[in-house]
């Protein structure tokens, strides 16, 4: 795969493709924060989106979940397609949609509940399971999944708004991983954290890549170098360049990257 | 801009010079002094303020207090009736409707007059019956109709004196002023005297006041009614303005489209708000009176229209709890994959409940003072039962207030001030159960 360009087409041919966007445009009102984006993201792997702040990182990524779709003014055009099924059809229901494809924020954002509730509601809700044996092994694995069990597990009934600041993120982590998902958006997972847990959640990001597909907005270029196979840079709502992360760091074909990854902007 | 893009050493240097320069002229100095003078009179404008506010809210207080105080006891003097078989079941039937239509005003009446037998003419009588309240009568009927075996005994009774005197034993009345002043005459003084070296007058704590309904008579008087009818109509209020409140709050806050609609019903939800109360009346006699027939005066129609007036308060606060709920909390929901109905119901409503029942808490303490709009639906009727049902003709507590302050009677003034301080306290306990409602589920994100 030597013959990288700034398009994304060729690496679709890698693996198989997860999840993929074709042309895709976002407008808040009359501003458009995506120009045609065209980028496929590949089944367990990493994929960080990186670039400068504001350039449409974070949009980009919640139209994978059509998270969008909670901002009246945002409107969504072009191709987003999950397992080649359109997620923007008409037809498909967003519930589970959202359910395949989870879902971890910037801010730690547990719920006012106990820990044990903060996992066990997705799985509620979807009826995967009402059985509280079940549930119990859903919880206990998906903390375990997050790397959390042993620090929690003689807790569970209290508040996870008591946790400290990267607990509180594994757990948010956990909570997504209890629905099962396919796929996971990370937005920005530690830029509230400090160094040590940030190392928590990147090696738990690792882990996680052999059972989910993983999208993680960064502005942490070593982080995206530590955890992902593929990179896309964007800039002013433009994918700029899409690549393998090796290449994209050390071969950028385009200036503006390489203008950002040696730090003349961002 | 170019000096301050690239400053040399020589700018620094001067520059800090300068600065210190300017502020150590005694023009800086005076200029400093100045800011520090306004800011200290700025405080005590503000402690001024807050003295003056204080103050009033004490007056107020005390006097209402000071006032209140004579109603909470009650003067009752002790006498032996007889209840003579010839008033009372001339044919010793035992028939309780006989016994109920006799006239234990004459036993009363005959009682006073073996007391001061001496007392002959007709007007003296008269007066000498305005000793006792007309509360003997009802007394004396109920002790009787309980233990019809009473009949042809003499019991001791202890009853209420009539308002006059009761205000007499309170040192209410100045016994130096000339008797064409007084309410009380010399020969009523004696009789009164003599009672009260016999011993058989004595003050009680005022029960009749929370247990009794209104009456004619001061001495007689209660809010219990009052109370029951501003409970029934408070309970319509709630029952209709807690649900339809917050369900209008939540799908404005949380389902509305934005467009020229909602913002046209928020600006008037506003409105209404700022509608004075009257208004509200007007719109209960028409509507629900004149027009769907329900029944006046009742806790029904009033609590119906109070609920009109709380409605603006509680929507306005539920929706103030509803945004305060973050935005991460609904993505954090979104994002497992819950429906916005979930959303709403699982996370954002109970963590804005708190919020939520903070208002509706105050509108209820408001809606508890309000008067104007019960006086349009005929609350301020007089009415000397305890309501039984949401459509019985019924007060309530500020009407209440509102009705004794018009009766020339100085007893009603102890009564309306002793009524005012029993509807300070509840709106107080509310207004406390609100803050700390507030306070124990204060949440910080
Ligand atoms: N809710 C919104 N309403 C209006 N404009 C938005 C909203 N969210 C993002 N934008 C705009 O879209 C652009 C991209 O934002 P975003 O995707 O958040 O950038 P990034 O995550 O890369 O920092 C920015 O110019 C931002 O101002
Ligand atoms: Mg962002």
């Amino acid at each position: 795969m030597s013959a990288q360009t700034v398009d994304a087409e060729p690496m679709a041919a890698v693996g198989q493709a997860k999840m993929t966007a074709r042309d895709v445009d976002v407008y808040y009102g009359e501003k458009r924060a995506l120009h045609s984006v065209d980028c496929d993201v590949i089944e367990n792997e990493v994929l960080s989106l990186i670039g400068p702040s504001g350039c449409g990182k974070s949009t980009f990524l919640r139209c994978l979940n059509r998270m969008n779709d909670t901002i009246d003014i945002c409107r969504v055009e072009g191709n987003i397609t999950l397992d080649s099924q359109d997620i923007y059809d008409k037809e498909l229901d967003v519930v589970q949609l959202r359910a395949r494809v989870g879902m971890v924020f910037q801010k730690p954002n547990p719920f006012p509940k106990s820990i044990y509730d903060n996992i066990a509601y997705g799985p509620r809700i979807h009826g995967v399971s009402s059985h509280k044996d079940d549930l119990d092994g859903i919880v206990q694995r998906s903390l375990e999944g997050a790397g959390l069990w042993q620090e929690v597990k003689d807790r569970l009934a209290e508040p996870g708004t008591g946790l400290s600041g990267g607990q509180q993120q594994r757990l948010c982590i956990a909570r997504a991983i209890a629905v099962s998902p396919e796929v996971i958006l990370m937005d920005e997972p530690c830029s509230a954290l400090d160094p040590i847990a940030t190392a928590h959640i990147e090696e738990l990001i690792d882990e996680l890549r052999q059972n989910f597909t993983i999208v993680i907005v960064t502005h942490n270029m070593q982080q995206a170098a530590r955890v992902s196979q593929k990179t896309a840079f964007f800039h002013l709502g433009e994918l700029v360049e899409h690549n393998l992360t090796g290449e994209l760091f050390t071969n950028p074909k385009d200036e503006r990257t390489q203008g950002y990854i040696t730090g003349r902007y961002g | 801009m170019s000096d301050i893009a690239e400053p040399t050493p020589m700018g620094i240097a001067q520059a800090t010079a300068g600065h210190r320069d300017i502020h150590q002229t005694p023009e800086a100095i005076a200029r400093r002094q100045r800011r520090y003078r306004s800011e200290a009179r700025f405080k005590y404008y503000g402690i001024a303020g807050i003295a003056a506010a204080i103050s009033m809210l004490i007056v107020l207080l005390v006097s209402i207090a000071s006032e209140s105080f004579s109603a909470f006891t009650q003067t009752f003097v002790t006498i032996d009736v007889n209840i003579d078989q010839a008033t009372v079941d001339p044919n010793e039937s035992g028939d309780p409707a006989v016994i109920g239509r006799a006239s234990f005003q004459t036993l009363a009446n005959n009682t006073l007059y073996a007391l001061f037998p001496d007392v002959s003419d007709r007007r003296d009588r008269r007066a000498l019956r305005a000793l006792l309240s007309p509360g003997v009568e009802f007394e004396l009927r109920r002790r009787v109709m309980d233990d019809p075996s009473l009949v042809g005994q003499t019991i001791s009774i202890t009853v209420e004196m009539s308002d006059d005197f009761d205000q007499l034993h309170k040192g209410l009345i100045d016994r130096t002023l000339p008797e064409a002043q007084r309410r009380i005459n010399d020969l009523q003084l004696s009789w009164y005297d003599q009672l009260v070296s016999e011993g058989l007058i004595e003050t009680q704590f005022n029960w009749r006041f929370f247990s009794g309904a209104n009456s004619r008579y001061p001495e007689l008087a209660g809010i219990w009614a009052a109370l029951v009818g501003s409970l029934l109509t408070m309970a319509v209020t709630l029952g209709l303005a807690f649900p339809i409140g917050v369900a209008a709050a939540v799908y404005l806050e949380e389902f509305a489209p934005k467009n020229w609609f909602t913002d046209m019903i928020e600006v008037n939800i506003n409105n209404l708000a700022a509608v004075p109360s009257i208004v509200f009346g007007l719109l209960g006699l028409a509507v629900f009176i004149q027009f769907f027939g329900m029944p006046n005066s009742s806790p029904l129609v009033g609590g119906m229209v109070i609920a009109l007036m709380t409605l603006p308060t509680i929507i306005i606060a539920s929706r103030a709890a509803l945004k305060a709920v973050p935005p991460s909390i609904r993505e954090a929901a979104l994002g497992v994959g819950a429906s916005k109905i979930q959303v709403v119901s699982h996370h954002v409503l109970p963590l804005a409940m708190p919020g939520i029942l903070t208002g509706t808490i105050i509108g209820m303490a408001q809606a508890l003072g309000e008067t104007a709009p019960l006086l349009m639906v005929g609350m301020v009727i007089f009415i000397t039962s305890i309501p039984s049902g949401f459509t019985d003709p019924s007060t309530v507590l500020p009407v209440q207030i509102f009705s004794w302050a018009g009766n020339p009677e100085r007893g009603f003034v102890a009564l309306t001030s002793a009524a005012i301080m029993v509807l300070l306290t509840f709106l107080i306990v509310m207004n406390a159960l609100a803050i700390y409602l507030r306070k124990k589920f204060e949440r910080r994100w």
